[in-house]
């Protein structure tokens, strides 16, 4: 079953002369456990589709649906409370809290949503360490590497459990082997259960996806095919 | 790539068999590239009748023949090591010619088929990503061929990107008349 569904999504911004259709016609839906790559210039709506499925911005026209409820039925509460406990968000500016430990920053979700300051950390504590960054718990953003922010901003996202993940160029600002680091990370949440959706312009990024949508000018016009084995591969490898 | 000097890379390290030869070459290439033993043998002629490489005294021909590196083969191979592979000129790449012959052809979109491109090699990509996910961990050699692989379609897709948006642009805003344009041309034959 899906676990996040666009159908017949569309954008527009402005009224008249100035209106911009940011996206038309959407339809897309992510399984739990599968990986989805969004592929577009900038200006296709890649950014827009993201913040209409985490329902940070309403669609103009259509609906979308998490977990397999309707976005467009809930309260602003249950929206709020949607947005805390199931959609983990991932930036490429990491918008850690400069003045927050890296595991104060990975357990503020759970605090927000009022659990207790020790269990937060507690469950901040456990996601560091399963992805290999307990010893970085209590510095601050500033005393991270790059790969290490991103990488606590995950942790962040995927706290409690989240079921959705929505990342925008995730790996934009750094290096091939932290963004590698990065697109592991997501792919294990991903064989964890999670569903996420991550939007690039980047084609080695993108690669790393189960399904891979292409967005031009707002609307989807081509996807992957589901990838054959290996062994075709070394078959059509260039000849020495 | 060049198989003679892979050959003469692997025979640098000590005297080796043809069909060792072989099988050494796909190892340290991450078995990516599969390589025919007659080809080995033949290159190995080549390499011997130049005098790169030297063979046990013998008529034989077969898999038991010993090959040996000389000094004139030790020389050959650092200095190809050392030369860059020729890419001033740019190269006849089929793929180009198919969009600049997409956007001359009446019913056809060009945009579609820089599209139909972009996917086929995202799907590409794709293979060689989970390929390098499986078993580069455990394979140097595969993960770095693998990773110029990648870093070769990345290119072809970024150009692609590139050619979509320029032809875009290009659309809303038509080119003067051909004769007061420089010729490309000209200035391409200086770097030839």
């Amino acid at each position: 079953m899906s676990f996040l569904e666009l159908r017949q999504v569309s954008k527009v911004y402005g009224q008249g002369p100035t209106e911009v259709h940011a996206l038309s016609d959407i339809d897309l839906s992510v399984e739990a456990s599968s990986l989805v790559a969004v592929m577009g210039p900038s200006g296709s709506g890649k950014s827009t589709l993201l913040t209409i499925a985490g329902s940070l911005e309403e669609p103009t026209s259509g609906e979308v649906l998490v977990g397999g409820a309707a976005l467009s039925g809930l309260s602003r509460n249950d929206k709020a409370r949607l947005r805390r406990r199931t959609i983990g968000y991932v930036f490429q500016e990491f918008n850690l809290l400069a003045g927050l430990t890296a595991v104060e920053n990975v357990s503020l979700p759970l605090e927000l949503d009022g659990v207790s300051a020790r269990k937060a950390r507690l469950a901040g504590m456990a996601v560091l360490e399963e992805l290999a960054l307990a010893d970085r718990a209590s510095r601050y953003p500033d005393e991270l590497s790059g790969g290490e922010r991103q990488r606590v901003a995950i942790a962040r996202a995927l706290i409690g459990g989240r079921q959705l993940l929505l990342a925008d160029e995730p790996s934009g600002a750094l290096d091939q082997a932290n963004g590698e680091g990065v697109m592991r990370m997501l792919l294990a949440a991903c064989k964890r259960g999670v569903a996420a959706v991550v939007v690039t312009h980047d084609a080695k990024l993108a690669s790393w996806a189960d399904r891979v949508v292409f967005l031009r000018d707002g609307r989807i016009v081509d996807q992957t095919n589901p990838p054959p084995s290996a062994e075709s591969l070394v078959q059509s490898a260039p000849q020495p | 790539m060049s198989v003679r000097h892979a050959l003469l890379a692997l025979l640098s390290e000590g005297p080796k068999y043809g069909l060792q030869l072989r099988q050494e070459f796909e190892e340290r290439t991450g078995d990516v590239w599969p390589l025919n033993v007659g080809q080995v043998y033949t290159t190995l002629q080549r390499l011997e009748r130049d005098g790169v490489v030297e063979s046990d005294d013998t008529d034989d021909t077969g898999p038991q023949k010993c090959f040996r590196i000389t000094d004139a083969g030790e020389e050959e191979l650092a200095e190809w090591l050392r030369t860059p592979p020729d890419l001033t000129a740019p190269p006849r790449d089929e793929l180009v010619i198919k969009v600049l012959v997409s956007t001359r052809l009446r019913g056809v979109d060009v945009h579609e088929v820089i599209q139909l491109h972009r996917r086929y090699i995202v799907e590409l990509m794709q293979q060689w990503t989970s390929l390098k996910e499986d078993e580069g961990e455990f394979d140097l050699n595969l993960a770095l061929v693998v990773d110029a692989e990648l870093f070769r379609l990345d290119s072809v897709v970024h150009w692609l990107d590139a050619a979509d948006g320029r032809l875009k642009r290009a659309a809303l805003e038509p080119v003067g008349p051909a004769a007061t344009r420089p010729r490309l041309r000209r200035r391409l034959a200086v770097r030839r």
